[in-house]
């Protein structure tokens, strides 16, 4: 369990990017944080592998304090994908790339080799294996960064950002993927703005706003309601607005899936349709 | 003042020196920053120092060094005070400059403004390479671990990024400034233009009084070390 | 009641960049007039992008490859005009707002492209004081673009590339890296140049619901072609399977809409936005 416990920060130059944050991540979990540009959200996953340290308070990985250990060894358990795969990618192979990190964490070449070539096909990638992570597209190159993070299978997964410049099917692989992690017993958290993949994939969902949490629940409660939203500088899921326009023929507010959406229209407009007869 | 440090070897000119550019770090307001700079000169003004302790005399060897000094703070004062914008303007009218342009590049703009890009670029590589030790210290690089060998291996992870991440926004920003007419024809104007004052004319006239002054010291007396 | 002006026509247009397998674009039929805002989308690797830079030129003077077919941008032939005159017909909003954006001040960079046309130091302090005005950027005048936020950022971007006053504006997914509350004020922006000052607007985006609201015509690429060109809500009724097919991000609200007329639920045409999906399904259940 990764827990912070009152976490303040303040950069050098005196900004305070967070303000006790209390929170605690388990395995199996899956928290999407949000917030406007500037809340705090990658300060706050910088927290969480130890690259920064809390100015005041605490963060436990597994009880071990952030302070007390290298980022290194940290890195064993939390695998922190960046956003932008340029900032990773430096290798002469796929291959070479996604054996970095396993090289770093001193396994055996068999085991390196072993879990290199599971990663690939895990992510769709072994066609790629001895190619140049620089000859792949956008998509591909984000897909290369986030295998070389996998490959040795931290407990927590942090993604910054995974869903920008993807188009629809990228995203419901991400989904997929996603789903498979964190039902394995990894905890999966993802720092987003994108509303309605969050909508769609219902997380736990923590809201952070100038680098305060401001709201704290599942989906469907959190992104359905105006105060909160606002404050994070997002937006409501299209499914939310839309039931907020038709509560008044007695639908749920809180609805942000179209799944969910789906059925609870199919009822309503059953009803309407064959309208229950009433005994005489 | 580079000439007049150039062309004595004196403790007292030095000091001189020195001491007549620290009221020009007040007023312009960079004084902290200058002895940060200070601070990384302290190596290379120890080497100088001992140098010339063992190859001339005490009072050389503090000369040199204060003339190291008084050199570092000249060219400091220079570009801690002036924005590159100012100085691509600038260079934008030096006629040299513009003739060097048009040869190697095509266009009489065109290397002062690659110069004061390349100077508005740096703090942004600057953000770009710490993301980048973030990111490989995220998968476990070290950089502080090892024999020197080592340490000089790890660094590769992060420069071959920094240099993509380099290539690509300058790439990224030629395309920008392509599709906003650059670098346009012969006749670019600017919006803004260099114009000298009454005070410049006054440093000028300064400057070259300074000049004349050590050049005629320098040929009609002896000053000693110190 | 006359017809808009065509203002761009593209003939069979098709590129394929230098060393590149397949074509990034091929046999390209488009017309877009005045006063047009359209959504281009389609899967990634589609040719989007590359339509985009045909029409200001960097096809093919930033990016080498083999040209075929024809594209008129207001009147002039795409293959024989340097990037600059294009420049001034088309401007270009890209996705980063951080690498459009390099001078000092904001003011210095809006300058920047009217500076490069060599007009005259009056004309260019007009042009930059009319498009901060137009785009509420007037207060960041002094302030150095990495200093703004994303959207600050991108409405200088807008500024700086209608300060060419162009006929046409280009926007490649400029709110990728923007909040969502941030993109649709970047959205408003755009559609309120095309009203106010009668430019044509193409926007590149995957979500189309940031950009449902606003576009009447949209069109849809697939490897390099185009398979779909019409208006928003005509395609989304007519071909809403061969969308989701692709997996282009219909809005939620179409699609919710589509799955209920299928089972039988509803009639009528699917809705592109909330607005629309709220008072049909009002009208379904109050009957």
């Amino acid at each position: 369990m990764i827990t912070l416990e009152h976490v303040s920060f303040r950069y050098s130059s005196g900004y305070l990017a967070l303000h006790e944050i209390d929170l605690s991540i388990q395995g199996g979990d899956f928290v999407a944080i949000m917030g406007e540009n500037g809340a705090g959200k990658t300060t706050l996953a910088k927290h969480l592998n130890g690259l920064l340290k809390p100015s005041q308070g605490r963060v436990l990985v597994d009880g071990e304090d952030t302070r007390k250990v290298s980022v290194a060894h940290l890195a064993r358990k939390v695998g922190l994908v960046f956003q932008n795969p340029d900032h990773l990618l430096f290798s002469e192979t796929v291959k070479d790339e996604v054996a970095f990190g396993l090289k770093n964490f001193g396994f055996s070449p068999e085991v390196v080799e072993k879990q290199v070539g599971r990663t690939l096909e895990a992510l769709g990638l072994a066609e790629y294996a001895d190619k140049s992570p620089f000859l792949l597209s956008g998509g591909e190159r984000k897909r290369v960064a986030l295998a070389s993070i996998l490959a040795s299978e931290p407990d927590y997964l942090i993604l910054d950002e995974p869903t920008i410049g993807q188009d629809y099917q990228q995203k419901e692989r991400l989904r997929n993927f996603i789903l498979q992690l964190y039902s394995q017993g990894k905890a999966v958290v993802m720092i987003t703005h994108d509303v309605e993949f969050v909508a769609e994939s219902n997380p736990k969902v923590i809201l952070l706003s100038k680098g305060q949490i401001v709201g704290k629940g599942s989906a469907d409660s959190v992104l359905s309601r105006d105060e909160m939203v606002n404050r994070a500088s997002l937006v409501k899921p299209q499914m939310s607005r839309l039931f907020g326009e038709l509560t008044k023929y007695g639908l749920p507010r809180d609805v942000v899936d179209v799944h969910r959406a789906r059925i609870l229209l199919e009822d309503k407009l059953g009803e309407v349709k064959a309208p229950v007869a009433q005994n005489p | 003042m580079l000439i007049p440090a150039l062309l004595f070897a004196s403790v007292w000119v030095m000091v001189i020196l020195l001491l007549s550019q620290l009221p020009l770090l007040f007023i312009g307001r960079v004084a902290r920053r200058w002895a940060l700079s200070l601070r990384a000169g302290v190596f290379l003004s120890s080497l100088i120092f001992v140098v010339n302790f063992f190859t001339g005399s005490v009072f050389s060897a503090i000369a040199l060094t204060l003339r190291f000094l008084v050199l570092l703070t000249a060219f400091s004062l220079f570009f801690m005070t002036t924005s590159p914008d100012d100085l691509g303007l600038a260079l934008d009218r030096i006629g040299a400059v513009r003739w060097l342009s048009r040869k190697w590049l095509g266009y009489p703009n065109a290397l002062s403004f690659t110069f004061t890009t390349a100077v508005r670029l740096v703090p942004t590589l600057a953000v770009d390479a710490q993301t980048v030790v973030d990111a490989q210290r995220s998968r476990g690089l070290e950089l502080d671990r090892g024999n020197l060998l080592r340490r000089i291996r790890n660094y590769i992870p992060i420069l071959i990024p920094l240099l993509l991440i380099a290539i690509r926004r300058s790439l990224e920003l030629a395309e920008a400034l392509e599709s906003r007419g650059f670098p346009g024809k012969e006749g670019r104007t600017s919006l803004f233009q260099l114009k000298l004052k009454r005070g410049d004319y006054a440093i000028i006239g300064i400057s070259v009084g300074a000049i004349a002054v050590s050049i005629w010291i320098f040929f009609h007396y002896r000053v000693p070390v110190f | 009641m006359s017809r808009a002006r065509e203002i761009i026509v593209a003939k069979n247009l098709g590129f394929n960049y230098a060393g590149a397998k397949k074509p990034a674009i091929q046999g390209v039929n488009l017309s877009i007039s005045e006063d047009e805002f359209i959504l281009l989308t389609g899967p990634s690797g589609c040719g989007k992008t590359s339509l985009c830079r045909c029409l200001n030129g960097l096809i093919p003077n930033f990016y080498q490859g083999e040209w075929t077919g024809e594209l008129m941008v207001d009147g002039l032939d795409v293959t024989t005009q340097p990037t600059s005159e294009l420049s001034r017909r088309v401007g270009y909003v890209f996705q980063n707002p951080e690498n459009q954006l390099f001078a000092l001040t904001v003011e210095k960079d809006i300058a920047f492209g009217p500076e490069n046309l060599g007009f005259s130091r009056d004309e260019i302090r007009e042009r930059v004081d009319v498009a901060m005005k137009i785009t509420g950027t007037s207060a960041l005048k002094e302030l150095a673009p990495y200093e703004l936020s994303g959207g600050q950022q991108q409405r200088v971007a807008l500024a700086g590339v209608l300060a060419m006053k162009p006929s046409v504006i280009v926007l490649d997914e400029p709110t990728s890296f923007l909040d969502p509350h941030t993109a649709e004020e970047v959205m408003r922006a755009a559609d309120d140049l095309r009203r106010e000052l009668g430019l044509t607007i193409v926007v590149v985006e995957h979500r189309l619901d940031l950009v449902a609201r606003y576009a009447e015509r949209i069109v849809v690429m697939d490897g390099g072609k185009i398979v779909a060109d019409g208006n928003l809500g005509q395609v989304l009724d007519e071909q809403f399977d061969m969308l989701e097919g692709l997996g282009v991000g219909v809005p939620r609200v179409s699609l919710l809409w589509s799955m209920l007329r299928r089972d039988g639920l509803v009639s009528g045409k699917v809705p592109t936005h909330v607005e629309d999906a709220a008072s049909a399904l009002s009208g379904m259940m109050s009957d």
